[in-house]
């Protein structure tokens, strides 16, 4: 602080003179900083000494090698191969991807339940808002981990049998091996439709862009929506007509004590699912209620003076505007969504907690590499979170004209 | 006052009244030709504008009204109709309700986990202690918060903690393994909060330091903390830190677990100290350097107590997130109140499905009392601060 009085103006000759370099202050701070950084290394060697002789002491090596080695476990989701045979690397990617698909899904899920929630929060019809109020505080009240347990040990796990499933419909069915969906089977037209689709998002993109500039430099522009529905509908069915038509869908059926054909989504994910999206999405509800009150109300009474409707106000007038102010807040708790899927570890969900820190650290003794490499995967996760949201807050932000 | 301008430019009272009603501001005049308006009050007009403003809102009060006729009725019988208060398993099974003969029947440990019987008075003494010591401090009409809060932070951990564990004026000692249930989840959390906030306060000074070495320490400590989720941390805390440690030192499994907790919540409490250390003007820095301060004189007596009144509503909804997360110790095998009901309901006497809903809905209402209390509190605040600031 005392080191402020150094700005001298210069350029008077007969100036106060310039203070030396080493004042009381300054000196004192240097002091201070090499005590510190000579305590830090003392204490970091004294903890990596204890762990060396108590590592060796206990007969473990140190080092990654370990991840080459026969894992000898088996996942009960994994979206790339692997059996009991594979290493412990390739059990760490299988955790990776299952983290991944569970925030995606999550975020996805929470998101939608979210602006619903937020939407419904400023409803004027009193029922809808005082019922999402109800929602909004009792799943953001209740400890994650509580509702985790609930789902999964409460609702999904004491389900009936395959035998006596909850029948959705005779299509879907919930029993106590997880929710069995029917499962489309495209064959050959399945990549033609997948390339189509995303040509067609494509296309949109680029004439969404080119609309807006053209109607920020006149005024006027043609509408979108042709070419988003030209693009996710049309063309994919245009490639699936053309690539052979060919489409079935397998409906699950019951032989013997289990269902064959469909897909089966496991009662871990299920209730990581819930649990995970109801959980953050109260969260979410109340940033976008506050987004939403956050527009001035002049705002509001220009749209209506405009001529517009509710639904177009809300779209084209409130919401825009909402979002700079939902966008910071949202990002928080996506985050927050990617690092609480570490929970559900405790429902069996096969993540990076359960699996690295868990059934490897319980098999290899690695406790300090395993445990460096979850926090590793999730300081990978959130620095990635935070640079795409920075990113889209910049683009949003930058519209602010 | 804006509708008044409205009324004043606009040259037709329907219009003005569908505009009024578009925009959802004012209630909908009804279209009563040149009769005398209305006014909006009684129960019928109530209705009209928040059940039945249009057709469409009608029709999704009426849908949402038959949906909670379809499943009211259900959670009544669940949770009270049906529900068994005294008895056992069988009991439970038969009446197919809530089984609240089984909280009642666990009761205590649920309250106390494996805390000898004859001991529990201490559990009651600590947390009665607390009360009489914090509860001034929540409002704001009483006067001398300065010693309470001295008593709450730099006394009070000490009694409770002798107290509980014991070993001195002749109580017995009760080892930390045996602590659980609700006890335990208070501990944990008050340990979280009384330790996260001298951190949080240090970690936030030093990432505004002008020291260029405690500023880098002190960003990556907080960055890092921020990054990992908790479970990380209280696992590093748990397998680690025991073979940090010198050979024959072992640090209780508790201890490790609180130790975890703060560290892990310090780093949150930072990031809102900060905010508020960001809030406070230029000029009170440079006033209090004129005035001859040192840096920690300025900071301890002018900077920070201004600092911490601003940020004090996201201290305790740092507060609350503290109070769920202390459910995540029992990953590392602590029993607190989930942990305990978790145990409980896998015992063979009760296992149920009615036991275990039972059982998680009670832990649920517990964590749901003190957070939502906690919540409204901030609130509260956050009202009474604002108009602080603007009058």
């Amino acid at each position: 602080m005392a080191d402020t009085a150094s700005q001298s103006p210069g350029r008077l000759p007969s100036g106060p003179p310039r203070a030396p370099f080493l004042t009381r202050g300054r000196i004192r701070s240097l002091a201070v900083q090499i005590l510190f950084i000579a305590a830090l290394v003392w204490v970091v060697h004294f903890l990596f000494s204890n762990t060396m002789s108590n590592l060796s002491r206990q007969g473990i090596a140190s080092g990654f090698g370990f991840l080459g080695n026969r894992a000898g476990f088996d996942v009960s989701l994994h979206y790339i191969p692997f059996s009991s045979s594979s290493t412990y690397l390739q059990g760490f990617w299988v955790a990776v991807i299952n983290t991944l698909v569970l925030s995606a899904l999550g975020i996805v899920l929470a998101t939608f339940l979210g602006f619903g929630l937020g939407l419904a929060r400023v409803s004027r019809n009193w029922l809808i808002a005082r019922l999402a109020t109800v929602y909004i505080e009792i799943f953001r009240n209740i400890p994650l981990l509580l509702q985790l347990f609930f789902w999964y040990f409460a609702i999904l796990r004491p389900l009936p049998n395959p035998r006596d499933s909850v029948d959705f419909g005779g299509i879907a069915f919930l029993n106590n091996r997880g929710l069995v969906v029917p499962e489309p089977i495209l064959g050959a037209s399945g990549n033609a439709v997948l390339m189509a689709l995303v040509i067609g998002v494509m296309l949109g993109i680029v004439q969404t862009r080119r609309m807006r500039k053209l109607r920020d430099a006149t005024g006027d522009a043609g509408p979108v929506w042709p070419w988003w529905l030209g693009g996710l509908i049309a063309l994919p069915l245009l490639a699936w007509a053309v690539s052979g038509a060919r489409f079935e869908l397998i409906i699950p059926e019951l032989r013997g004590f289990n269902f064959q054909g469909g897909m089966v989504i496991l009662p871990e994910m299920l209730a990581a699912l819930l649990g995970l999206s109801f959980y953050i999405s109260a969260a979410v509800g109340e940033i976008v209620r506050a987004g939403i009150q956050g527009v001035p109300k002049g705002q509001y009474e220009a749209a209506v003076a405009m001529g517009h409707s509710r639904w177009e106000m809300m779209r084209l007038i409130v919401l825009p505007q909402a979002m700079r102010i939902i966008i910071p807040p949202l990002a928080t708790q996506y985050l927050s969504l990617a690092k609480n899927t570490s929970l559900a570890a405790a429902i069996a969900f096969p993540e990076i907690i359960s699996i690295v820190a868990g059934t490897t650290l319980t098999q290899t003794g690695q406790a300090v590499e395993t445990i460096l490499l979850a926090m590793g995967f999730y300081i990978t996760v959130s620095l990635f979170i935070a640079a795409v949201m920075n990113f889209f807050n910049y683009r949003v932000l930058r519209n602010d004209r | 006052m804006t509708d008044r301008m409205l009324s004043a430019t606009a040259d037709h009272p329907d219009a003005n009244a569908v505009i009024r009603e578009r925009a959802g501001i004012l209630p909908p005049a009804p279209a009563q030709g040149r009769l005398p308006p209305r006014t909006h009050s009684g129960p019928v007009d109530w209705i009209h504008r928040n059940l039945f403003p249009d057709w469409r809102q009608g029709l999704l009060t009426i849908v949402v009204l038959y949906l909670l006729y379809l499943s009211m009725p259900g959670l009544y019988n669940w949770a009270i109709g049906n529900a068994t208060w005294v008895g056992d398993r069988a009991d439970c099974v038969a009446n197919g309700g809530a089984c609240w003969a089984f909280v009642n029947a666990r009761w205590g440990q649920f309250m106390y986990g494996f805390y000898p019987v004859a001991e529990r008075w201490r559990v009651d003494l600590t947390f009665a202690l607390l009360i009489v010591s914090v509860a001034p401090m929540l409002f704001p009409a009483i006067p001398g918060k300065r010693w309470f809060l001295a008593f709450s932070l730099l006394v009070y951990p000490v009694i409770a903690f002798f107290l509980l564990y014991g070993g001195v004026l002749g109580l017995p000692v009760v080892e930390t393994a045996r602590w659980g249930g609700f006890m335990l989840t208070l501990v944990v959390a008050i340990s979280g909060m009384v330790g996260s906030l001298p951190l949080g306060i240090l970690l936030a000074l030093g990432r505004r330091s002008k020291m260029t070495v405690i500023r880098l320490f002190c960003t990556t400590f907080i960055e890092l903390f921020r990054a990992v989720p908790l479970i990380t941390v209280l696992f590093m805390a748990s397998v680690m830190l025991p073979l940090f440690m010198p050979q024959g030192f072992t640090l209780d499994k508790l201890l490790r677990a609180l130790i975890g907790v703060a560290l892990f919540n310090g780093a949150l409490m930072a990031e809102v100290i900060r905010g508020g250390l960001q809030a406070i003007p230029r000029g009170q820095y440079e006033a209090a350097t004129a005035a001859g301060m040192g840096y920690w004189r300025m900071m301890i007596f002018v900077i920070l107590p201004q600092a911490l009144r601003i940020v004090i509503p996201g201290i305790v909804n740092t507060y609350v997130a503290i109070i769920k997360d202390t459910t995540l110790v029992l990953i590392i095998g602590l029993f607190d109140l989930l942990g305990i009901v978790q145990a409980g309901i896998a015992d063979s006497n009760w296992l149920s499905a009615s036991v275990t809903k039972t059982g998680y809905v009670f832990a649920g209402m517990g964590f749901w009392v003190l957070c939502f209390g906690l919540s409204r509190y901030s609130m509260y605040l956050e009202r009474r601060l604002n108009t602080g600031h603007n009058t």
